[in-house]
C-alpha cells in the first residue's frame, strides 16, 4: 500500500494521537510507515499539521503537494489551508466546527468557518462531519481525533480496516478512557459509512 | 532485536545508547530535546544522564569524561552550540580518547529559533568532522559511526540533525537490551589534556595533516555516495537529499550524490561522481556549503563543471526546503515535469492567522500586566528573554522591548540604562534562563553599579522545550530529588540586596512590589512566582456574571485566550480557563468570578 495522509487542526486538539494510532496501526499491519509532527512554538493555539506516509515509495519526511490521498482537519480554515497537500482525486474529511484564533476576541474578523466549508465542498471529494453533535453525547470535542477516524475507516479511505484501529485504540489509549474512545470511533464510521453508502 | 516506531530524536537516543555511551548530558532546546528525554527511560548501570546548566557546562562535562575513555554525547540545538563553542574550539586542538560526539540540532526555518546558523561551518571552523542525516534510520546507524570516527582520529565529532529529522518518525531495529561502553579511566599526562600555545601548535599541524585524511576515509563511507549517470548531477545533503530522492524517484539516471560527512568534504568520492559531468545543482540547507567545497574543488581540479545553488540564485538563499521546493529546482535544473501542484487554488479565501500566544491561565501574563501597571505613564524598557515569555511582545501586553539570546535581558536591561538612566530599566528572565546564563549578569550589574529591576519569571520548570527539570525544581535526569537551588537565595548571595518574591496572580501585591522595586536605586529583583499551568491542576474556571456591562475591559487589556466573546457578548470558554483569576481583579464592576 502506498498512502500518504495529512492530519490537521489547531494545537490541542489531539491530533498527535490520531496519527500516531495511523501510524502504528499500519506498521502492526506490516507496512513501512514514516511520519512527522509539528513541534514547539506553534503547538500553543497554533496550526499544527501531522504527515503520515504508508508505504516502500515515501522518501521525504513530508509529504510533497498534491501527493494526500486523504486529509483528516479538525477544523475549517486548516483544511482549507492544508488542501495543496491534496491529490485532485484525493479526499478530505473535515470538522464543521470552526476554532476562531486565540486573538479572535481582540482583532475580531468574524471567521466562523462558514467560508471555509463552502470552498471545501465547491474544491474536492470531502465529507464535513457535525463534530458538535458527533462529540455531545461524550461530553468533550476531545474525542474527535477517534471519530475522524472512525468515519475515514467507515467511508473506507483510510487503507485500514476497524479490527487493526481498534486494536491500536486498546494498545494506546488509557483504561479510563476507552469505552468513551471506542463509542466515538464507532459513531464516526457510521457517519463515514453513509458516506460511503452514497 | 525488536522495532521502535520512533522520532527521529529518539533514534539518536538509542544509537547512542546502542553505542553503549557512559555519560550524556545536554541543554534543551527545539528540536534537540527529546534526545535526553528518550535516554532517560532506558536507565543503565554506568550511564549518567544530565540535564546540565547550560550547553558550555554539557560540553565540558562530556569532553574530560572522554578524556578518561568514556564514551559521550552532548545534545544541543544549533544556538546551544555558540555557548559552547568556547570549550569545542579548545577541545578541538585538545582531541579525546573516548568516543564524543556533541549534537547540535540545526533548524532551517528558522522555526524556533533566533538564527539560520550551519552547524556544517561551525565544524569547518573547529575542524573537526561532521555527520548529516537524512533520515531517523539513517540517525541512528549514523550516530554510532559517529562514536568510532572520534575514537578512530581521536577528536569529537559533531552530528547535525535537522528538524524534519529530529521530529519525524521511523521504525528502526534496536537491540533488546543495551550496554555500556567499558573504558580506561582518566590517565594524568599533562602534556595531552592541558592546553598550552606550544600544545595548541603541534596539535593544529596534526589536524590539518589529518582532515584530508578523514576526507578520504569519508569518501568510503558507505552513506556518501552516489547513483546515476549523465552530464547533470545533483548534489544533496541532510534531509533535502531525501526531498530530493522523492523527486527523482521517477529519473532514477539522474546522477545523485549525497554528501553525508560534510566535513571534512569527501573529496574523493565528490571527484568520482564528477567525471563526465557538465552541471551540478546543489541542494541542501542554510548555507550554500556543499556548493562553496564543490567550487574549490573543482577550480582546485581546473574541472570544466558549472555549479548551481544558492549562490548563483538557482536554490533559495534562506529558509527551509521543503519537497514542493526540491522539486521545483529539480525541474528547473533537469528541464523534466514540474511535480503535480495538485487543486488549482488560486482563488483560496483569506485564512485566519494563529499566531501562537501565551497560554491561557499563563502566570507570565499576570507578572508582565502588573509590571506594566506599574509602570504606566513612567519612562520604562521592558529586556525580554528567551522562553515562552518572549510572547510577552505580543499585542495587548506589549512588554518586550528587546530579545536577544539566552540571558541577555538581563544585561540589556544595563545598557539601556547607561544611556538612558533616567528610565527605568526591567528585565524579565525565566527560571531555567536565570540559571542558565542570568546569573552573570546579575553580578555584572551589581559590579559595576547599575539600576535595574529583574523580573524572575518562576514557573518552576523549563516550559518552552517540553517541561525539563532544571536546577531550582529539585529533580534530576538520574531520577533523583536533590536540593532546589533558590533564586532568592543565589542573588541575596550574590549582594542583591532588596528581593522580593510574590504570587503574579495575585495581582495588587504584584503591582505593590513591582512600585517598590522601582522606586529604589541599584539592583532590584522580584521573584514571580507561580506554576506553569501545564504541569498544575487548575484551580476552578471563572463565569461571568449578568453584572458583566460589557466594556471588554478584561480582553483589551489581558488577551487571554480564554476570554471570548459570543454573539458579542463577553465570556469565558471553559474548556481553557484554569481560573487563574487575573481577568477577575481588572474587571471594573466586579463580574468575573
Ligand atoms: S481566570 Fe480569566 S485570565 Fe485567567 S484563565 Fe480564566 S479567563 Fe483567562
Ligand atoms: S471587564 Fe468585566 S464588565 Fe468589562 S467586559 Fe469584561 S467582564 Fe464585562
Amino acid at each position: 500500500m502506498n498512502k500518504d495522509i495529512l492530519i490537521c487542526g489547531v494545537g490541542g486538539q489531539g491530533t498527535v494521537l490520531a496519527s500516531k494510532l495511523i501510524a502504528s496501526a499500519a506498521t502492526s499491519c506490516g507496512e513501512t510507515v514514516h511520519s512527522a509532527e509539528t513541534i514547539g512554538m506553534a503547538q500553543r493555539g497554533g496550526s499544527v499539521t501531522s504527515h503520515v506516509r504508508i508505504g516502500r515509495e515515501a522518501f521525504s519526511p513530508l509529504i510533497p503537494s498534491g501527493s494526500a490521498d486523504l486529509v483528516l482537519a479538525f477544523e475549517p480554515a486548516e483544511a482549507v489551508r492544508n488542501l495543496r497537500y491534496l491529490k485532485t482525486d484525493g479526499m478530505v474529511l473535515c470538522s464543521s466546527v470552526p476554532v476562531k484564533p486565540t486573538t479572535e476576541s481582540l482583532s475580531d474578523t468574524g471567521y466562523d468557518g462558514t467560508e471555509m466549508l463552502a470552498y471545501l465542498q465547491g474544491k474536492c471529494r470531502c465529507l464535513i462531519i457535525d463534530a458538535q453533535s458527533l462529540c455531545a453525547p461524550f461530553g468533550s470535542s476531545q474525542y474527535f481525533n477517534v471519530a475522524i477516524l472512525g468515519a475515514a475507516v467507515g467511508a473506507g479511505v483510510l487503507g485500514l480496516d476497524a479490527e487493526s484501529m481498534l486494536q491500536e485504540m486498546e494498545r494506546k489509549i488509557p483504561a479510563k478512557f476507552i469505552e468513551n474512545n471506542i463509542a466515538a470511533f464507532r459513531a464516526g464510521m457510521q457517519i463515514g459509512e453513509a458516506y460511503g453508502i452514497k | 532485536m525488536k522495532r521502535e516506531y520512533v522520532m527521529g530524536n529518539g533514534a539518536i537516543a538509542l544509537g547512542a545508547l546502542a553505542a553503549g555511551v557512559n555519560v550524556v548530558s545536554g541543554y534543551p532546546g527545539t528540536p534537540s530535546s527529546e534526545i535526553i528525554e528518550t535516554i532517560s527511560k532506558y536507565p543503565q548501570q554506568g550511564l549518567h544522564l544530565e540535564w546540565s546548566v547550560n550547553e558550555k557546562a554539557a560540553m565540558e562535562v562530556a569532553a574530560s569524561a572522554a578524556y578518561a575513555g568514556a564514551r559521550t554525547l552532548v545534545t544541543m540545538k544549533q544556538v546551544g552550540l555558540n555557548v559552547a563553542s568556547d570549550p569545542l574550539m579548545s577541545l578541538a586542538y585538545v582531541g579525546v580518547k573516548g568516543g564524543m560526539v556533541i549534537v547540535a540540532a540545526d533548524d532551517p526555518g528558522p522555526i524556533s529559533s533566533q538564527t539560520e546558523q550551519d552547524t556544517r561551518m561551525f565544524a569547518q571552523y573547529c575542524r573537526i568532522p561532521v555527520f548529516d542525516p537524512s533520515s531517523p534510520e539513517e540517525a541512528y546507524r549514523m550516530i554510532q559511526d559517529a562514536f568510532v570516527y572520534s575514537e578512530k582520529y581521536h577528536t569529537p565529532v559533531l552530528f547535525r540533525p535537522t528538524t524534519r529529522i529530529c521530529h519525524a518518525y521511523a521504525s528502526i531495529e534496536v537491540p533488546e537490551q543495551f550496554g555500556v561502553h567499558t573504558y580506561e579511566g582518566f590517565v594524568k599526562d599533562s602534556g595531552r589534556w592541558v592546553i598550552f600555545p606550544r600544545l595548541s601548535y603541534a596539535n593544529h599541524a596534526m589536524i590539518e595533516k589529518r582532515n584530508p585524511q578523514i576526507g578520504k576515509d569519508f569518501s568510503s563511507y558507505a552513506p556518501n555516495h552516489f547513483t546515476g549517470k549523465g552530464p547533470k548531477a545533483v548534489f544533496a545533503s541532510g534531509v533535502s537529499y531525501a526531498y530530493a530522492k522523492e523527486y527523482l524517484k521517477q529519473y532514477p539516471d539522474i546522477r545523485l550524490c549525497q554528501i553525508a560527512t560534510p566535513h571534512p568534504f569527501p573529496e574523493q568520492l565528490a571527484l568520482a561522481c564528477l567525471e563526465g559531468v557538465e552541471e551540478v545543482l546543489c541542494i541542501e540547507e542554510l548555507s550554500p556549503y556543499v556548493e562553496t567545497q564543490l567550487l574549490q574543488l573543482i577550480g582546485a581540479h581546473q574541472l570544466s563543471v558549472r555549479v548551481y545553488g544558492k549562490l548563483t540564485g538557482h536554490a533559495a538563499s534562506s529558509g527551509e526546503n521543503s519537497a514542493d521546493s526540491v522539486a521545483q529546482a529539480l525541474s528547473g535544473f533537469l528541464g523534466t515535469a514540474p511535480a503535480d501542484a495538485g487543486l488549482d487554488l488560486s482563488d483560496m479565501p483569506a485564512l485566519p492567522l494563529r499566531p501562537p500566544v501565551l497560554c491561557a491561565g499563563c502566570p507570565h501574563r499576570a507578572s508582565f500586566y502588573a509590571v506594566k501597571k506599574a509602570m504606566q505613564g513612567k519612562k520604562s524598557y521592558f529586556c525580554g528573554d528567551i522562553g515562552c515569555y518572549t510572547l510577552g511582545n505580543a499585542m495587548p501586553l506589549d512588554m518586550v522591548d528587546t530579545c536577544l539570546c539566552m540571558g541577555a535581558g538581563i544585561t540589556m536591561a544595563q545598557g539601556l540604562h547607561w544611556v538612558d538612566p533616567q528610565a527605568s530599566c526591567f528585565a524579565f528572565v525565566g527560571d531555567s534562563t536565570f540559571f542558565a546564563s542570568g546569573m552573570t549578569g546579575v553580578v555584572n550589574a551589581l559590579y559595576n553599579e547599575a539600576d535595574m529591576t529583574l523580573c524572575v519569571l518562576d514557573n518552576s520548570t523549563t516550559a518552552m522545550t517540553g517541561h525539563q527539570p532544571h536546577p531550582g525544581t529539585g529533580r534530576n535526569m538520574m531520577g533523583n530529588v536533590v536540593d532546589k537551588i533558590s533564586i532568592e537565595n543565589t542573588l541575596a548571595g550574590m549582594g542583591v540586596k532588596k528581593i522580593l518574591t510574590v504570587d503574579p496572580l495575585n495581582l495588587d501585591a504584584a503591582v505593590t512590589a513591582v512600585q517598590e522595586c522601582a522606586a529604589e536605586p541599584g539592583v532590584k529583583a522580584i521573584i514571580f512566582q507561580s506554576p506553569c499551568i501545564a504541569i498544575s491542576k487548575p484551580t476552578g474556571k471563572m463565569q461571568i456574571s449578568e453584572k458583566c456591562i460589557q466594556c471588554k475591559k478584561c480582553i483589551r487589556e489581558t488577551g487571554c485566550p480564554a476570554l471570548i466573546t459570543i454573539d458579542g457578548k463577553v465570556s469565558i470558554d471553559e474548556s481553557l480557563c484554569t481560573g487563574c483569576g487575573l481577568c477577575s481583579q481588572i474587571c471594573p464592576v466586579g463580574a468575573i468570578q
